[in-house]
């Protein structure tokens, strides 16, 4: 079969894609309205995120003197509040124990919750309530720590400084079921065993703890997360504080204790539970109960933690993106509308070229402008953020830096989409709209305002251009701390850089759909 | 049959002294015609319907109520599905005119109705007309799909909340409003592509109007998102979905679709000013 297309017998300029670069470099420059689209982007994310901001109660003495959170040995956010039955401990030595039981109360929302004779409670675990013997630096919030513990509905677990898990046996303790831990310091080495007779042991984990004193404190403890349960499309939650309580016996301390009498502290001050007890323990004949409020768990954001990310600024991205679509996509519609495309392509014959001229231009400038603007939004924003008393998660400079690095890049990516759909689509107003349901719908519903499920929430983060949101995360979802882990807390469900390239990949694909149209069609 | 002399067409001539009645119905029916004989037109109706049904399922099926007085509003969640068909509603009313301008079909369509407002009168019944046929199929399939699914996922009478119907009178007032919202968003889209014109900037512009005042509400504190909500189109409007707890809102239902239909008025009058006033 024979080629009848049309070739043009032009030689091609020698530096010819960088003649193609100029010429688009030279039609953005001067389109006025071109050039005001992105301007309004760059005002949009400043405005948004520089404007009228949140106010938050951690500043009743000045700003963020309020909602100081201890910082754990690794010098993360840590929460650390719970009821702890102590006794010196002297270099090496083991505490062994046997729980029978744990129980709790938590908040009861059945009788039309919420009214003015305050919260009722009923007899109920979180799943993440813990009991168990415990070996700590000292009393002090956020100091080294290695424990054994049963929970509320996660079996036994032996977890150290704060975010190190190591799951032990299963299932729910009991009377007729109970759990026998034992925790053993050999200098700095923490083994955890459990056994469920007390004869044969099994080695549930082993952590070395770094910078302990000599003389540490050991023991039993109890705390318990505050309830919630998630209502309406499972965006929102109703909580309260919650309360557990565990029943010891057969305590055996061996090693470096000095047989001291045991002292009860209620470590930071986790104010007063359901029951209105800062928690306590008694001791009966070498039975134990200790019951406690608060957890020993990083801290986290979100439903059932506080404040927000540095993400929080970047509100107004939402506006930018939009900007950015109609820019984007009218840089290649506006040719076609024109007529100019059929000079621009006899100027041009490699298709290809032009489009990615295009492209690096479009993407060029909007990297430009959304690094300026995130950059000033990030890090004064983040200082109103705060001056006006909210929790603003503080961030490494090079977290910082992946925000807003970030940031810029999905907005040229963005950018290079509606490009690559505009060449699709040829008219502006599909184009736009595409743009706009592929990219800004998505990011509005995972993002700022959620209405959809948890579920299908989720999914759109995953699969649809606002993946690529997920460079804005700055937290970490742990599993042992119960949370609505969202993606408008701050919790994105693919890593950084794995959402990024979900959105690369989207831009791949309607470039590839948009040269192989671009060379196909008649112009 | 013998063919009268001359035909007499009123219409064709509108500085004849036909009948203004004529004039509107001829300015109508060429609206019509013309939005029905556009490929997207349908499309974009069917999308309406089917995303206000299809999301206010998925909202339906994953709304919770575990105990009574669980604070949350069965129709809303029903109907959810509003806040995003609005969208393509939008997109609807923008290429409704803005089309005309990209192909210069407005230079025919001024010529043949040289009444500019008649025109741009003629395109808002015909877009709204059309909007509130597919809103209605939409909001009812909707209210229909939580009347079904919402008792299973805890919304009981027993919870205190008996099966959404149109025969209760604020569930009729979330659905009828639900469709006039629809109806009024259309509007808004159609002033603001009159006076923009560019179908790109109009869509930017009339979904960044819908969308911008929630988004920016939700970063702010109480006092200031609730001044927010009264003003913005979208969470003003959207305030006809309640059907409890109307004390706590930031407006009473009808007043707040009625700072919708301002923000509508207000986009008609700037559009129609400008179509009068520039050359097409």
């Amino acid at each position: 079969m024979t080629d009848t297309r049309y070739h043009s017998q032009i030689e091609a300029g020698h530096d010819s894609f960088g003649q193609t670069l100029r010429a688009e470099w030279v039609k953005f420059r001067t389109v006025r309205g071109w050039v005001i689209g992105l301007v309004v982007a760059a005002l949009a994310i400043l405005a948004l995120g520089l404007g009228p901001s949140a106010q938050g109660s951690c500043g009743t003495n000045g700003p963020a003197s309020d909602c100081i959170q201890p910082l754990g040995p690794g010098g993360e956010e840590v929460a650390d509040s719970f009821y702890f039955a102590h006794q010196p401990l002297d270099g090496n030595g083991t505490i062994t124990v046997r729980v029978t039981s744990l129980t709790g109360q938590i908040p009861d929302f059945s009788g039309g919750g919420g009214g003015s004779s305050g919260p009722q409670t009923r007899s109920g675990l979180v799943p993440w309530a813990k009991a168990g013997i415990i070996i700590k630096a000292s009393t002090a919030q956020g100091s080294a720590y290695a424990a054994m513990m049963v929970t509320g509905a996660h079996g036994v677990q032996m977890q150290y400084d704060y975010t190190g898990d190591a799951p032990g046996l299963a299932g729910a303790v009991s009377a007729a079921s109970p759990r026998w831990l034992r925790l053993t310091r050999s200098g700095d080495t923490f083994t955890g065993y459990d056994s469920a007779d007390g004869a044969h042991w099994t080695k549930v984990g082993a952590a070395t703890l770094t910078g302990l004193p000599p003389t540490v404190l050991g023991g039993l403890f109890a705390t318990s997360p505050p309830y919630w349960q998630a209502t309406g499309a499972g965006t929102s939650v109703t909580g309260g504080d919650s309360e557990a309580t565990g029943a010891f016996d057969h305590v055996s301390l061996v090693g470096g204790w000095p047989n001291a009498a045991w002292a009860g502290t209620a470590i930071g001050d986790a104010g007063g539970p359901a029951a209105g007890s800062p928690g306590g323990f008694q001791e009966d004949a070498g039975r134990f109960t200790v019951s406690g409020v608060g957890d020993i768990a990083p801290s986290v954001a979100g439903a059932a933690g506080l404040g927000v990310t540095i993400a929080q600024t970047l509100i107004g991205v939402f506006a930018g993106l939009i900007a950015v679509a109609v820019v984007g996509a009218m840089f290649m519609t506006a040719e076609y509308r024109r007529g100019l495309i059929r000079v621009t392509l006899a100027a041009t014959p490699g298709r290809g070229r032009v489009l990615a001229a295009k492209a690096v231009v479009i993407a060029a400038v909007t990297f430009a402008v959304g690094l300026v603007s995130s950059a000033i939004v990030v890090t004064v924003g983040q200082r109103i953020l705060r001056s006006h008393g909210v929790y603003v998660w503080p961030v490494t400079v090079l977290t910082e830096a992946r925000v807003i690095i970030g940031t810029a890049a999905v907005l040229a990516v963005a950018a290079v989409i509606a490009l690559a759909i505009g060449t699709i689509l040829r008219r502006s107003a599909g184009a736009v709209a595409a743009v706009i349901v592929v990219i800004v719908l998505p990011y509005l519903l995972t993002v700022t305002t959620p209405l959809l499920p948890v579920g299908p929430t989720e999914w759109l983060a995953r699969v649809t251009p606002a993946a690529a949101f997920a460079v804005q995360q700055t937290l970490i979802a742990y599993p042992q701390v119960s949370n609505l882990y969202t993606p408008s807390a701050g919790y994105y469900p693919l890593a950084p850089w794995a959402g990024f390239a979900v959105l690369c990949a989207w831009a791949a694909v309607a470039l590839a759909l948009a040269a192989y149209l671009l060379r196909r069609r008649d112009a | 049959m013998t063919a009268p002399a001359s035909v007499s067409v009123p219409w064709v001539d509108a500085r004849s002294d036909a009948p203004r009645a004529g004039a509107a119905l001829a300015a109508l029916h060429a609206e019509w015609t013309k939005l029905r004989t556009l490929p997207g037109t349908w499309w974009l109706l069917v999308a309406v319907v089917a995303l206000t049904a299809a999301v206010g399922v998925g909202a339906d099926t994953a709304a919770a109520c575990p105990a009574a007085g669980c604070g949350q509003d069965p129709a809303k969640f029903a109907l959810s599905g509003v806040d995003l068909s609005q969208a393509v509603v939008a997109i609807l009313a923008v290429l409704a005119i803005s089309g005309e301008y990209s192909t210069g079909m407005i230079r025919t369509t001024l010529t043949a109705t040289p009444r500019r407002l008649l025109v741009l009168g003629a395109k808002a019944a015909v877009v709204a007309g059309l909007t509130l046929a597919a809103g209605a199929g939409g909001v009812l399939a909707a209210m229909l799909a939580g009347r079904l699914i919402l008792p299973g996922r805890g919304f009981t009478a027993a919870h205190g909340y008996p099966p959404l119907s149109l025969a209760d009178g604020p569930d009729l007032r979330a659905a009828v409003g639900s469709v006039l919202y629809l109806a009024l968003i259309a509007l808004l889209a159609l002033g603001v592509a009159t006076a923009v014109r560019d179908s790109a900037v109009s869509i930017g512009l009339a979904l960044a109007l819908v969308y911008l005042f929630p988004v920016i509400a939700s970063a702010l504190s109480p006092s200031w998102s609730r001044h927010l909500q009264q003003i913005g189109p979208m969470s003003a409007g959207l305030l006809i979905q309640a059907t409890g707890g109307l004390r706590g809102l930031p407006l009473a239902p009808w007043q707040g679709l009625g700072v919708l239909a301002l923000w509508a008025a207000g986009a008609l009058i700037i559009g129609g000013l400008a179509l009068r006033l520039r050359d097409a």
